[in-house]
């Protein structure tokens, strides 16, 4: 696994590398720089901040110091089921907490973590403006409103479901060819 | 030059009428979708695919117009139906799901039915069915900023100007930029972000002060965790700002401008860059606007997410690629801001007020709202309310008037027990004060502020000690760490109030949170650290009692804090044999006891509340009690 993801942050680093100059070497450059790699690769690895610091000619410490400021960036790769719950003020009300419990219970992991096989991550964000349906969880892409404990578990059991069906299909493709 | 001006202009209305007219004259039904967050976050996307297979399957020919949000987020998706050869009005319906698109295609759109039963009004007055207009949500509130949300196509700008849009610019440009700025100082426009700070006198300062290059900032970073009118502006109806933006600049001479919009609001910031785009390409920004020799880029930057980057040094800072930390001040942004250059910050509501001012002019603005504080606010009423989502009402009217009339009152025949006004910066009133005007100096009077324009509307079900943590918790994480009151100080009124909500506190807590905050008020340099602590001392001074129930009793008043409350089920109610409460429990905790009776083991419950909503409402058998020791004990047999 570790192995695996070594040569998968080489690929991500000579991407970055490629887009980089496509940046102007500006001081000011250096959020929307982070925001790029961010976006394409969902995660800053260790290496990028190196990249970055010498490609704006900065110290490492700088560009450290202003990743870490902001919520935007995250250090390690998220799941492939990344899993947000709303911890806005209203979701916090209608017990949001609760919902992240049971996330962090039945996939054994802390907010902020990565399950080892990389399927799934926890993360809390702040109002994703649905307030009016709290508490609010998002998995992938899909928001789920008036969200229960009950319906955690209903919810990852779907994913594993549909998951296991798509590698089935593969399964049926690949041994018809 | 006047003569020009309006010649590329009235080419561009022109235009757009005639697309508004061929839109409206179609003899199709128009289908109206609301599209911003919160309409996609309820399933927006899927009702429209519905929508689109259903007129394609039943080979009906009719307009999709995807609009932005009204404000209504209680009712989403909204869709309205214009189907004139019905012989119905428009009509509103609200919680359109796929399921219900598909069958309001066959039988409204095909068969002419409207079915009654979803209706939720029409959008105007008419003898068949009853108007919206008659509903409190829709006729107590006054648009003036979110006048064109949810009625106009964010994603084209034709559609704004059919709405008269850009036309204060028109008019701005042939004024002189002092007039332009005596027509905002006479309106008595006051900043949006929270301070109030008169937004004509910033601007006149901006203008005297001197520098080559003004810049002009509109400030979309919103950073409270529970308010999402900026971003549902910039997402349904981003011209509306674009144009305040401009009217701005030309107002204080500057030439740049930069939307400073959050990167976690991915819509908005895809809508004001292609808005940004459109304006461009009809002269209405660029190089030299609308024929004259006045030019503006307006660019945007996304900001990563730190809720003190909401300050206006700190944003600077952080445009400038540092850390976002707030500065001393003087020199004040007007005079020296970003890249040193004079710089505007204005709120996304402030800019998008100007238009309507230039337009209607400073005594029609006067006439709304109050005489210190004239236009409209814009709240996000959340938490416990019938009909929450966003409201614009004049400044002036009161919370009872917004609570229990516009947006419903509290559901389930709860009582109320207070509203929090301004997120992590505000304040939490009792009942007594639910005669407030809604203004700025009346809201700071009584504790609260107007700040970013979050209402948490709470029930006797909550609790004000946990609502005090969750906002130390977030300014806690959120302080820059640049002053030392803030940053430690607000770290120990979180353990503290931590302490409360455990069970745990001691005697002198509750005198200690008061110095605590009070050092940390008089200690820090920006509105974070100075306004931390006002969700704590408000609390503390209305409703002292919880504090002291949670320190001396144990006890939460609210039944909220976990570690104070415990779950049992009464044996007189439970119904044997129902196992409910035991499937749904998400660890196990619940048992069978005698007579195959259940019981909850107190060493697993986790206080979820599950099965408390599982017991069918004939036995009603879970009880919430607090403190703890009221549950009466039972023992799990072991198991076999
Ligand atoms: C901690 C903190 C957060 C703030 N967040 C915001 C914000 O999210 N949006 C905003 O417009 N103003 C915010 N402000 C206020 C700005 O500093 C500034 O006063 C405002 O943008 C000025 O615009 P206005 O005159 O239109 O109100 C914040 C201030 C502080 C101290
Ligand atoms: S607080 Fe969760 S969606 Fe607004």
């Amino acid at each position: 696994m570790d192995e695996e993801i070594l040569t998968e942050e080489a690929l991500i680093l000579n991407d970055i590398r490629s887009h980089l100059t496509t940046f102007e070497k500006e001081r000011g450059n250096l959020i929307p720089i982070l925001q790029m790699i961010q976006e394409k690769h969902a995660y800053i690895p260790r290496e990028a901040i190196k990249l970055v610091a010498e490609y704006l000619e900065i110290p490492v410490c700088e560009v450290y110091g202003v990743a870490t400021f902001y919520n935007q960036f995250r250090f390690h790769p998220p799941g492939k089921y990344p899993i947000k719950v709303c911890l806005g003020t209203a979701c916090h009300v209608r017990s949001g907490d609760i919902i992240l419990e049971n996330f962090e219970r039945k996939l054994e992991i802390k907010e902020g973590e990565t399950t080892p096989d990389r399927e799934f991550s926890i993360e809390r964000v702040a109002c994703v403006g649905c307030c009016a349906l709290a508490p609010v969880a998002i998995v992938g892409e899909t928001v789920h409103g008036h969200m229960a404990p009950s319906k955690v578990e209903g919810l990852l059991l779907r994913i594993r479901i549909e998951k296991e069906k798509q590698e089935r299909e593969k399964l049926t493709i690949s041994g018809n060819n | 030059m006047t003569e020009e001006i309006h010649q590329l202009f009235n080419a561009i209305r022109e235009e757009a009428e005639k697309r508004r007219n061929a839109f409206r004259e179609a003899p199709v039904p128009k289908i109206h979708i609301g599209m911003a967050t919160c309409g996609i976050a309820s399933g927006a996307i899927e009702t429209k695919k519905a929508f689109e297979e259903a007129l394609a399957e039943q080979n009906i020919e009719a307009q999709i117009h995807t609009v932005g949000c009204v404000g209504h987020c209680y009712a989403e998706p909204i869709v309205i139906i214009d189907h004139p050869a019905s012989g119905f009005p428009p009509v509103f319906y609200h919680e359109v799901t796929a399921g219900k698109a598909k069958m309001l295609t066959k039988l409204f759109l095909a068969e002419g039915d409207p079915r009654f039963e979803h209706v939720y009004g029409a959008t105007e007055e008419n003898e068949l069915i009853p108007s919206v207009m008659e509903f409190p949500r829709f006729n107590q509130e006054k648009r003036v900023v979110m006048e064109k949300c949810g009625r106009i196509d964010p994603e084209d700008i034709y559609d704004y100007i059919a709405e008269s849009g850009y036309s204060s610019l028109v008019k701005a440009l042939q004024l002189k930029p002092e007039e332009i700025i005596r027509e905002v100082q006479e309106s008595g426009l006051r900043g949006r972000g929270g301070a109030g700070f008169p937004t004509g006198r910033k601007w006149e300062l901006a203008r005297q002060a001197r520098g080559e290059n003004k810049i002009i900032i509109c400030n979309a970073d919103e950073g409270d965790p529970g308010a999402y009118m900026d971003r549902t502006i910039l997402e349904s109806n981003p011209h509306q700002v674009l144009e305040g933006m401009i009217l701005c600049a030309y107002a204080v001479g500057a030439g740049n401008a930069t939307v400073y919009v959050r990167a976690e609001y991915p819509l908005a910031v895809k809508t004001v860059t292609r808005a940004i785009q459109q304006a461009k390409e009809l002269r209405l920004l660029g190089k030299g606007i609308l024929g004259t020799d006045f030019d503006l880029e307006i660019n945007v930057f996304r900001g990563s997410g730190a809720f003190v980057c909401g300050e206006e040094t700190a944003l600077i800072q952080s445009i400038e690629g540092h850390r976002g930390t707030p500065q001393h001040r003087p020199p004040y942004p007007v005079e020296r801001g970003l890249r040193g250059q004079p710089t505007v910050i204005n709120n996304v509501k402030t800019l998008a007020s100007v238009p309507q001012i230039l337009n209607h002019g400073a005594a029609w603005y006067r006439s709304i709202g109050t005489e210190s504080s004239p236009g409209t606010a814009i709240f996000s009423v959340v938490g416990s309310v019938v009909h929450p989502g966003l409201v614009e009402i004049p400044m002036g009217v009161t919370l009872r008037t917004l609570i229990f009339d516009i947006c419903g009152g509290i559901p389930n025949k709860k009582k109320f027990k207070a509203v929090q006004i301004g997120g992590p910066s505000g304040g939490c009133l009792p009942a007594d004060f639910l005669d407030t005007p809604i203004d700025f100096d009346s809201l700071t009077e009584a504790g609260a502020m107007m700040g970013s324009g979050g209402m948490v509307v709470m029930d006797e079900d909550s609790c004000v000690v946990d609502v005090s943590r969750y906002f130390l918790d977030f300014t806690q994480k959120e302080s820059c760490g640049k002053c030392t009151f803030c940053r430690v100080g607000t770290y120990h009124l979180l353990s503290i109030l931590e302490r409360l909500t455990k069970g745990e506190g001691k005697e002198g807590d509750l005198e200690q949170l008061e110095n605590l905050s009070l050092d940390i008020k008089n200690g820090s340099l920006c509105g974070l650290g100075k306004t931390a602590p006002n969700p704590v001392l408000t609390s503390l001074r209305y409703f002292r009692d919880e504090y002291e129930a949670h320190v001396s009793e144990k006890r939460c008043p609210g039944k909220i804090c976990r570690a104070l409350t415990a779950f049992y089920i009464d044996l007189d109610k439970c119904a044997r044999g129902c196992d409910i409460c035991g499937g749904c429990c998400p660890v196990d905790a619940v048992f069978s006891t005698k007579n195959r009776k259940k019981a909850i083991d107190q060493t697993r419950c986790v206080k979820c509340g599950e099965c408390k909503v599982a017991c069918p409402p004939d036995y009603q058998a879970v009880k919430k009690v607090s403190p703890p020791s009221l549950a009466p004990f039972i023992e799990r047999p072991p198991k076999i």
